[in-house]
C-alpha cells in the first residue's frame, strides 16, 4: 500500500509539483546570472558562460534533468487541473466570491502562457545549438548566442513580448515560492512569514532582473 | 425587510433541478437565515406548494448541517459563521439572495439545497479514531501532553465536517477536513501509534471519493466557519511524507 500511495496520490502529485517547482527556481536563478552577462560590451562574458553551460558534461547532465523536470513539471499541472475540473462538474450560478490570494486562482493560465514563451525561447537559442534553425555563428561553427540576443533584443516587439512574459512569470512565482513549502508541509508559525517574504521579494526581483536586459538594449544601447 | 429569493430546486437525486423565484416580505433584520428559510417554507405550505428542504440540526453553529451556499459564498456574506448563525441584518433591504446547494462530485444533491456528506463519513471511518483497550479509565495524567501540541489539537478538532471548505475549494478539494481530522490525533501522543496508517487510508480514501486536488489557494481557510487554519495541511502533508518514507 505504502508505495501505490505514495505514486499515485493527490498529495504524492502536489510533492512532485512543488520540489520540481524548487529546481526550477534554483534554475531561473542560474539562467538570470547568465542573462546578465549581457548587459557587459565585452560578448565574451556572455559567450564563454553560454560555452561553458553548452559544454561542461556536469552542465549537459543537468540539462536533461531539467527538460524532464520542466516536462514533468506542466503534466503534473495539467493532470492536477483536468482532475479538479472534474471534481465539480455541475458549476455555481453565482461565481465565487470568497476572499483569496488572486493570482493562485490563475496558475495553470499563467503556466500556460510561460510554456508558450518557452517554446519560442528554445526556438530562438536551443534550436540553433542543434542546428535545426538558421543563426549567427562564430567562425569555428559554435552559435554566436551573444549576436543572437542582441539581434533579438532589437526588435521592440520582441523585448516587450518579452518583459510581458517574464511579468507573467512574476505572477505565477509570487504564489508558487510559498505554496511550495506549504506542499512539502514547511508552515511553521516561525518561518512561513518569512517565507512569503522571500517568495515575493523572490517573484520581483528576478523577472526584474530579466526585464532590465530588453530595456537596456531599447532605452540605453 | 422585502427580499427576493433564487433557490435552487431539485426534485430528487436523478432530476434536473433549477432556480425558482421567490418573494418575501416583512422579514425581521434578527432573524437567522434559516428562521427566514422557515418563514418562506411556511407561507409555501399556506399556498399547498412544496416546502424547500435544506439540512439543519442545532441551530447553534456546532453540528455541521447547515450547507448553504449564499451569493456566492458557502455560509453566506458573514465570516467564520455558519448559515444557522448567519442573521438576516448581513443583508440589505430588496436584496436578491440567490441560495445553492454545495457543488462538489462526492456531495451528490439529494433533495433542493440537501447534499449527501456520507464522503466525509467514509473518511472519517478510514482513520479518524484512535484504538484503545476499553476497561477502567486510565489516571488522567499518565501521558503528559504539551500544552501547545494539546491547543493545536484542539483547534483542529474544532472542525465541525460541514464541508464548506470543499464548497469554498475551486477545485472541490476535502484538504482542509481530512488533514483537521488527521492533525487533531497527530499531534497527541495517543495518536502516534496509528498515525502513519491513518493519514495514508484517509488520503487514499478521500482521492477515490472524488474529492479535487489542493492547489494552496487557501479558499477553505478564508470560509471556514471555525477558522480552522491552512497550517494542518501542511501538516498533514508533512505527516504523508514521514508516513510514505519511513519504515
Amino acid at each position: 500500500m505504502s508505495a501505490s500511495s505514495l505514486r499515485f496520490s493527490s498529495i504524492t502529485k502536489k510533492i512532485w509539483m512543488a520540489l520540481l517547482g524548487i529546481f526550477l527556481l534554483i534554475f531561473l536563478v542560474v539562467h538570470l546570472s547568465i542573462n546578465l552577462c549581457l548587459l557587459r560590451s565585452d560578448p565574451r562574458w556572455f559567450n564563454d558562460a553560454a560555452y561553458f553551460m553548452g559544454t561542461n558534461y556536469v552542465v549537459k547532465t543537468f540539462e536533461v534533468v531539467l527538460f524532464a523536470g520542466f516536462i514533468l513539471h506542466m503534466a503534473l499541472g495539467i493532470i492536477l487541473q483536468v482532475q479538479n475540473w472534474m471534481s465539480r462538474p455541475v458549476r455555481y450560478a453565482v461565481n465565487n466570491k470568497t476572499t483569496t490570494p488572486f493570482l493562485s486562482k490563475y496558475m495553470i493560465w499563467t503556466g500556460g502562457i510561460i510554456f508558450i514563451f518557452l517554446v519560442i525561447h528554445l526556438m530562438n537559442f536551443y534550436a540553433i545549438k542543434l542546428g535545426w534553425v538558421e543563426g549567427p555563428r562564430f567562425e569555428s561553427g559554435e552559435p554566436n548566442f551573444y549576436q543572437r540576443a542582441i539581434d533579438l533584443f532589437s526588435q521592440p516587439a520582441y523585448s516587450l513580448l518579452y518583459i510581458l512574459l517574464f511579468i507573467v512569470l512574476g505572477f505565477h512565482l509570487n504564489h508558487a515560492f510559498q505554496a511550495a513549502f506549504q506542499s512539502l508541509g514547511l508552515n511553521f508559525t516561525k518561518y512561513t512569514k518569512c517565507i512569503e517574504r522571500f517568495g515575493v521579494a523572490y517573484s520581483i526581483v528576478v523577472p526584474l532582473g530579466f526585464i532590465i536586459i530588453p530595456i537596456y538594449f531599447l532605452l540605453i544601447r | 425587510m422585502n427580499l427576493t429569493l433564487k433557490i435552487w430546486r431539485q426534485k430528487d437525486a436523478k432530476s434536473k433541478g433549477k432556480f425558482v423565484t421567490y418573494t418575501l416580505n416583512e422579514i425581521s433584520p434578527n432573524c437567522s437565515f434559516l428562521e427566514m428559510l422557515d418563514i418562506l417554507n411556511e407561507n409555501l405550505i399556506g399556498k399547498n406548494e412544496e416546502p424547500v428542504v435544506f439540512d439543519h440540526d442545532c441551530r447553534e453553529g456546532i453540528c455541521g448541517m447547515c450547507s448553504l451556499y449564499i451569493n456566492g459564498r458557502p455560509h453566506g456574506p458573514d465570516d467564520a459563521v455558519t448559515a444557522c448563525q448567519l442573521h438576516m441584518r448581513k443583508f440589505k433591504d430588496g436584496d436578491t439572495i440567490t441560495v445553492e446547494p454545495w457543488r462538489a462530485k462526492p456531495f451528490p444533491v439529494i433533495k433542493d439545497l440537501m447534499v449527501d456528506r456520507t464522503a466525509f463519513d467514509r473518511i472519517i471511518q478510514e482513520g479518524g479514531y484512535i484504538s484503545v483497550n476499553t476497561g477502567g479509565a486510565m489516571e488522567a495524567n499518565h501521558i503528559l501532553v504539551p500544552k501547545p501540541a494539546a491547543e493545536l489539537s484542539m483547534d483542529a478538532a474544532a472542525c465541525i465536517g460541514c464541508g464548506a471548505c470543499v464548497a469554498a475549494c475551486k477545485n472541490a478539494s476535502a484538504m482542509l477536513f481530512v488533514s483537521a481530522k488527521v492533525s487533531q490525533f497527530a499531534l497527541l501522543p495517543q495518536g502516534r501509534p496509528e498515525a502513519k496508517e491513518r493519514v495514508m487510508k484517509m488520503v487514499k480514501t478521500m482521492d477515490e471519493l472524488g474529492f479535487g486536488n489542493c492547489t494552496n489557494t487557501y479558499a477553505c481557510e478564508a470560509e471556514c466557519p471555525k477558522s480552522i487554519s491552512r497550517s494542518n495541511i501542511a501538516r498533514m502533508n508533512l505527516e504523508f511524507i514521514c508516513a510514505n518514507t519511513s519504515w
